[in-house]
């Protein structure tokens, strides 16, 4: 194998859906974190002052939500937990201390990656469904007022959750040299993908 | 409304530090004593004059209530109960509804956007329609289905207690306007005086349970009822029999609020401090393509549990 070959690991479309989220995300989180804690209300100037804020935040979710959509039925098959994402969740003290070597030979997605798939999933989803619910004056008027409470601590919690997810998520990105180059421009060097995920460069080799 | 040079804020929506409270002020209160209305709403018209919002000419619904709801123009309606004691007879309850200025409003704790609503330093809730954002959250936060959003402006309106008013010494309209003495107006402590007289009275007339609806549930209000049932405030038209911010509500507004942001500022300081001690995970930068690449010497061996390295290195 060339040292110095590129594989490809995220097609044209795959990268764009992917950063369509990513910028749509950084909105929502900016706009929602300035309607959540009063330190974070100056945030609401990016988007042209409070009421700016609350008009465009519910859009800016949908469409990240939707791109998400199309994402998610794109890898979830790759995102299936097996035996071998059991062993490597056992071994995270060495995942953290860079003993890759240690570790079971991964595929596409290692556990972590898999894991915070199914979060961003689960997450996506309640931010979705619970946002409908108090989005105003579109929908709030149609449920019942429990709901809406219900519905506005989901929101906020799911909202935690997932940008706590996408802070690892990106720390991953920065800490694993090569990530974002896979992201960006498509494509990780032979030696990242044996040694980050040397089952799915075997699967890759066999593709030819 | 707007801010009122002459009254102090007690608490302000979205405000983590102190508002202007130098002066001194006594706790005011509005009592209704739910006994002496007579259902003219005087006090509505008197509202929709004094704060000059006409609500639309709507259509009768086979009950007196008129409009039917509180809505961004209507901010007190009154609402109308035929109700038969256990004795069989039948009253009518008619109760004004309305903001019931909390001690501990709910609307206030919800509100996301800075000085959309006050509290001052009276007692007096306000809602600051300049601030307002139009998000919903005082809705949802009302115990007693108080604030109405607007479908012009987006913004939310309920009842003042006429604070312009307060603030230079005059009553509230509706309570100008009461041709029964039904409103009265005054220090929340002679309001409660007032009511305890008024409570003698009607159990002196039989109404044994009759008693002051204050309730405790959201700290006391600065709305206060005289009702002739007091043990079942839900006979008046729903008025809710204890009142309290929704723990949904409080959780959202509370412990939520501090918890969540210092769990994100721990995530990325954890990836941070991972970063300097550990360092990159970089596959290009290996010497040789089978190792991994920890920093030889660094923190990578230290750590290592025996037991933990069961699997071989990756095969070339």
């Amino acid at each position: 194998m060339l040292k110095t070959a590129r594989i490809e690991r995220y097609a044209p479309g795959e990268r764009v859906n992917h950063w369509i989220i990513a910028i749509t995300f950084v909105l929502a989180a900016l706009s929602g974190l300035s309607l959540f804690h009063p330190s974070m209300f100056w945030l609401s100037n990016l988007f042209g002052g409070g009421p700016w804020t609350r008009i465009l935040h519910p859009f800016i979710g949908a469409v990240m939500a939707a791109a998400f959509c199309v994402i998610a039925v794109r890898f979830w098959h790759h995102n299936v937990l097996e035996a071998v994402d059991w062993q490597w969740l056992r071994q995270w003290r060495d995942v953290l201390a860079n003993r890759e070597d240690r570790l079971p030979r991964i595929g596409r997605y290692n556990a972590g990656q898999k894991a915070l798939f199914w979060v961003m999933v689960g997450c996506m989803a309640a931010l979705l469904v619970s946002g409908v619910v108090f989005w105003r004056p579109w929908f709030a008027y149609y449920f019942p007022i429990d709901l809406v409470r219900l519905a506005s601590l989901a929101h906020a919690l799911a909202a935690a959750v997932l940008i706590i997810g996408i802070i690892v998520h990106v720390y991953a990105a920065i800490w694993t040299k090569g990530s974002i180059g896979a992201m960006v421009r498509g494509t990780v060097s032979a030696r990242w993908a044996a040694k980050h995920h040397p089952a799915w460069l075997d699967e890759k080799m066999k593709q030819g | 409304m707007s801010s009122l040079q002459t009254l102090d804020i007690q608490r302000r929506s979205a405000t983590t530090t102190a508002s202007p409270s130098v002066r001194t002020h006594i706790e005011v209160a509005k009592l209704i004593d739910i006994s002496k209305c007579i259902g003219c709403k005087a006090c509505q018209s008197a509202c929709m004059e004094w704060n000059d919002v006409r609500d639309e000419i709507g259509t009768n619904v086979g009950v007196y209530d008129n409009p039917p709801d509180l809505s961004d123009k209507s901010w007190t309606v009154m609402r109308f109960t035929e109700h038969e004691t256990e004795a069989g007879r039948l009253e009518w309850l008619i109760r004004k509804d309305g903001c019931m200025h909390c001690a501990d409003p709910g609307c206030l704790k919800a509100c996301p956007a800075p000085g959309a609503i006050v509290q001052y330093a009276n007692g007096i809730v306000d809602f600051i329609e300049e601030n307002c954002i139009g998000c919903g959250s005082c809705v949802t936060g009302c115990p007693f289905n108080v604030p109405r959003i607007s479908k012009a402006d987006n913004k939310a309106y309920k009842c003042t207690l006429c604070s312009d008013r307060v603030s230079v010494g005059l009553e509230p309209a509706c309570v100008k306007s009461c041709p029964t003495g039904a409103i009265t107006f005054g220090s929340k402590e002679a309001m409660k005086d007032h009511a305890a007289e008024r409570i003698v009275d009607l159990k002196e007339r039989g109404y044994a349970n009759a008693g002051l609806y204050d309730p405790q549930g959201v700290g006391g209000t600065h709305v206060m009822y005289v009702l002739q049932h007091a043990d079942t405030p839900h006979v008046y038209a729903g008025l809710p029999d204890d009142p309290r911010i929704s723990p949904l509500v409080s959780l959202w507004k509370g412990v939520m609020k501090p918890l969540a942001l210092a769990a994100m500022g721990a995530a990325a300081l954890a990836g941070f401090f991972h970063y300097v001690t550990v360092g990159p995970n970089d596959a290009d930068a290996d010497d040789d393509d089978g190792h991994a690449g920890g920093a030889p010497g660094g923190s990578a061996g230290k750590g290592a549990k025996p037991g933990a390295a069961a699997q071989p290195p990756a095969p070339r």
